[in-house]
């Protein structure tokens, strides 16, 4: 899982080891333990792997690697090792030293009596679990993400892990020790892109650490000299960042190029929308960017199923509501356009009080909202959309947290009228997760009434804490797309019997109820 | 048997386009015009009659010429082409009222064409996204030209009643635009700076003024009856129209947006009644499947390709034209160019 490659007997290892499985502990419960086959790896540490492996390459031939990795076959080893220990002074032996000299002083205050095993010896270790070593190819880091993101996701943004890879390493580094910062610049300049990484690590390698060692090493004296050193540091830093990023020039050229187009498109209005009034580009770049982060890190979704919505073709997706503001149909939507695999855009019902609301109506009706009325139902499904509808409405996000999993009354049935008049198969959907992220302990309707609001939630935290009582608990949730329900074999008139069309919004209901129970079951724990 | 066409309104820019449009249609003998005031532009082979629809004297008119179609073009939008809102709603409903009992006192009227408009659908945020002829509004338009139109189409309504054999056919038409015509929409637009109500970017929809003159074409002289909309394809947002028109927008809070409006309609800047406040707050979308299959009609202009010919027929351009925001990107890009370079080298 981790290497050494320590050529300097006077480094701390066991320390900074004990220091970076602390690391590693905390990171594993903050992350959240995903699913049970990344729990055998830690997703810090595997996270690390590309950026480790890249290490690799720039200090080893290619041919040292297969010798490497069967040194270090036990788990016991795999388990006690550090998470990354890249020292620089593989390239800049004399620096380095000077550094070590003063560092672990500061940093531990007793000298503890320091590890003869280290002394100029070359340990490089590769961990044999399968996961971890499926990720050593860089393309596959995407998985340990934590999420399901689907393959083709994985393959086609490589920035993402990349942008991990800065930011755990960083936390390594930091944790390890306060000496070397020199690793943050190879583990994150080469975790971005595979291709590049291979031919660059020397260059990019080198170059930052001494850029950031120049500074250091420079007495901190006459002031051209240390300028300099600072712009030196600075074009350096700026390179790593971009190297970080996983473009290299060009690409960051190309980038801000697309920006820019995309910024003269908006301001001279070269855009579309349909007459939904769905804005295809704006969603796709900005809006789903936007709430993507609550998706993966905070909410940690993890999606089931997705293969029950058809590729092609219209679907009414019909799922519980909960949690005060409606975050779940928000969450469905990345959920279904992030892991479908032909990124299907969710066309969602709303209430009406969410078009009468400013800003929020606005986004909405470009997020690919419209009003939850039969005409627009229809008129969705019939153009081969998936749409979902939330049928508890107020009835389920306004519930109070003693009520939680249980399932309103699902409006008059409209949604299931309209998806047997165009034919389209209903897809169940179970969501879990988003009851908890905000705990409805009371209602104020006094207060609701006042601001036309259909209730008032008070939550552990809000309105106790204002603003700050608005940031939902970080509790990990699951979606779950149910097997599809046909509705073209039930004839023509199938929609006009009102009978048939109670017994099936009830079969639904019972669907989706029989679904969170059992995902209630498997789940954990909220937070986890 | 040749026909003969009354149209009402005909010294107002659309009654002027329409009169010369029929002139080209060789089915039709005669076109008589009728306006209060002389018409200021060709109206093509047409005869002028002065006279006021408000006036019985109209139905002497129609009786005289045995005219078997009448085209009511005459219900105006804004006040302020009226002289006033008293006028204007005395022209709209106490016009229409004078000329439908005169239709229906003359036997050889056989088809009655009504101009009407898609604001007697209303803008509320309980609307579904797409207006079909049989949605009813959700909120009545309670004032100005919505309100004028929905009692028109009342009438009409109460017409087709009593002359079931008079063929009615109703077109409510999206907002027009065109290079030529002038709306309370085209002024709200050639403000150098637009003005919003914040937190809402509305869908519109809008009808070329060909398209739409097109469209009451088809009506005389075609055979389609009863209620249709017209607009063109497709949809743009109030924000998006104004950057098409290169002007920047100026968002006013909604608390605030009535006091704006009074500001502008007193300084006689643009017409932002109540009603047209609720358009640009929740907007509307028109289905123009009737269009296609009753009236037969295909636009030429999309929604957004009309909204483009106004502004290039208006010559509109703003700080936000697309040349300035090109040239200002290509200069960025060139920057970026330049320094970009630099900083791979080292």
């Amino acid at each position: 899982m981790a290497q050494v490659i320590d050529l300097d007997g006077e480094r701390p290892g066991r320390r900074r080891r004990a220091g970076a499985a602390a690391v590693a502990a905390g990171a594993q419960r903050a992350s959240g333990e995903r699913s049970r086959r990344r729990r055998r790896t830690t997703p810090l540490l595997a996270d690390l792997e590309p950026a480790s492996e890249a290490g690799t390459v720039a200090a080893h031939d290619p041919a040292d690697r297969p010798t490497d990795r069967s040194v270090d076959g036990s788990p016991a080893h795999a388990a006690a090792a550090p998470p990354e220990e890249i020292d620089l002074r593989a390239f800049e032996a004399p620096v380095s030293e000077r550094r070590d000299n003063g560092a672990p002083r500061a940093r531990t205050g007793t000298g503890t009596p320091r590890s003869p095993r280290a002394t100029r010896s070359v340990t490089v270790t590769t961990p044999t679990s399968p996961p971890a070593s499926a990720s050593t190819t860089a393309p596959t880091t995407a998985p340990t993400d934590g999420t399901d993101v689907p393959a083709a996701d994985a393959g086609a943004v490589p920035r993402r892990p990349a942008r991990k890879a800065v930011r755990t390493s960083r936390t390594t580094t930091a944790a390890t020790s306060g000496t070397s910062n020199d690793p943050a610049g190879p583990a994150v300049g080469d975790a971005g892109g595979p291709a590049p990484a291979v031919r660059r690590p020397p260059r990019a390698a080198v170059r930052s650490a001494s850029g950031a060692r120049r500074p250091r090493v420079r007495p901190p004296g006459s002031g051209p000299e240390r300028l300099v050193a600072v712009t030196d540091a600075a074009t350096e830093a700026g390179e790593a960042i971009a190297d970080a990023l996983g473009h290299r020039p060009g690409d960051v050229e190309e980038k801000i190029a697309a920006a820019l187009a995309f910024l003269r498109r908006r301001l001279t209005g070269d855009y579309e929308v349909d007459e939904f009034g769905f804005d295809r580009e704006l969603t796709e770049t900005v809006l789903l960017a936007l709430v993507r982060p609550l998706y993966r890190r905070w909410f940690r979704v993890e999606v089931r199923g997705i293969e029950n919505i058809p590729d092609t073709g219209g679907a009414l997706l019909v799922a519980n509501h909960s949690g005060a503001v409606a975050l779940d149909s928000v969450m469905t939507q990345v959920a279904v356009h992030d892991t479908h695999p032909q990124h299907r855009f969710l066309r969602m019902l709303g209430a009406d009080l969410v078009f009468s609301t400013p800003f929020v109506g606005e986004i909405a009706r470009k997020g690919g909202a419209t009003l939850a009325a039969n005409a627009d139902a229809e008129r969705l499904l019939s153009a081969g959309e998936v749409v979902g509808v939330w049928p508890e409405g107020f009835k389920g996000i306004g519930k109070p947290f003693s009520e939680r999993y249980k399932l309103q009354r699902f409006g008059r049935g409209g949604f299931v009228s309209a998806a047997l008049r165009t034919r389209t198969p209903i897809v169940p959907c179970a969501i879990v997760g988003a009851e908890e992220t905000y705990p409805i302990l009371g209602n104020i309707p006094t207060l609701a009434r006042l601001l036309g609001l259909p209730y008032f939630p008070v939550t552990p935290t809000f309105p106790l804490l204002g603003l700050l009582g608005a940031i939902p608990l970080p509790s990990k949730w699951l979606i779950e797309f149910g097997t599809p329900v046909p509705t073209d074999d039930l004839g023509i008139g199938a929609a006009d019997d009102p009978m048939l069309v109670f017994d099936l919004t009830d079969q639904i209901r019972q669907t989706i109820q029989q679904t969170l129970y059992s995902l209630l079951v498997q789940r954990r724990s909220v937070f986890f | 048997m040749g026909r003969v066409v009354l149209v009402t309104g005909v010294s107002r820019y659309l009654g002027g386009l329409f009169a010369r449009v029929l002139s080209a249609d060789p089915q039709i003998d005669r076109i008589i015009g009728v306006d209060v005031v002389p018409p200021p532009h060709d109206i093509g082979r047409s005869d002028f009659v002065r006279a006021d629809i408000r006036n019985p004297v109209i139905a002497k008119v129609i009786g005289a010429a045995a005219v078997d179609t009448v085209v009511h073009m005459n219900v105006i939008a804004t006040p302020t082409s009226a002289g006033g809102r008293v006028s204007m709603k005395e022209i709209n409903v106490i016009g229409t009222m004078q000329l439908l009992a005169a239709c229906q006192k003359a036997p050889s009227v056989r088809r009655l064409v009504v101009k009407s408009t898609s604001s007697v659908y209303g803008a509320s945020p309980r609307d579904p996204a797409m207006f079909t002829e049989d949605t009813g509004a959700k909120v009545l338009p309670r004032s100005g030209w919505g309100k004028d139109s929905v009692e028109v189409e009342g009438y009409v309504r109460g017409f087709s009643r009593r002359r079931p054999d008079v063929e009615v056919v109703m077109l409510r038409l999206a907002n027009f635009i065109g290079p030529g015509v002038r709306t309370a929409l085209t002024d709200y637009f050639m403000l150098p700076v637009v003005p919003t109500v914040m937190g809402f970017d509305p869908r519109i929809q809008f009808v070329h003024e060909d398209d739409g003159i097109e469209a009451l074409r088809l009506a005389t002289v075609g055979p389609a009856t009863g209620i249709v909309n017209v607009a063109g394809d497709g949809s743009i947002t109030v924000n998006q129209a104004a950057r098409l028109a290169g002007r920047p927008t100026a968002p006013v809070p909604p608390p605030l947006v009535g006091v704006v409006g009074q500001a502008a309609r007193r300084s006689g800047l643009a017409d932002f009644s109540g009603e047209q406040i609720r358009f640009l707050s929740y907007g509307r979308g028109l289905d123009t499947t009737r269009m296609r299959r009753v009236l037969g009609l295909e636009p030429r202009y999309s929604t957004r390709a009309a909204f483009a010919d106004f502004v290039r027929g208006r010559r509109l351009t703003g700080p936000l034209s697309p040349d300035r925001v090109e040239t200002v990107e290509a200069g960025l890009l060139g920057l970026l160019r330049a320094v970009v370079p630099a900083g791979s080298v080292g």
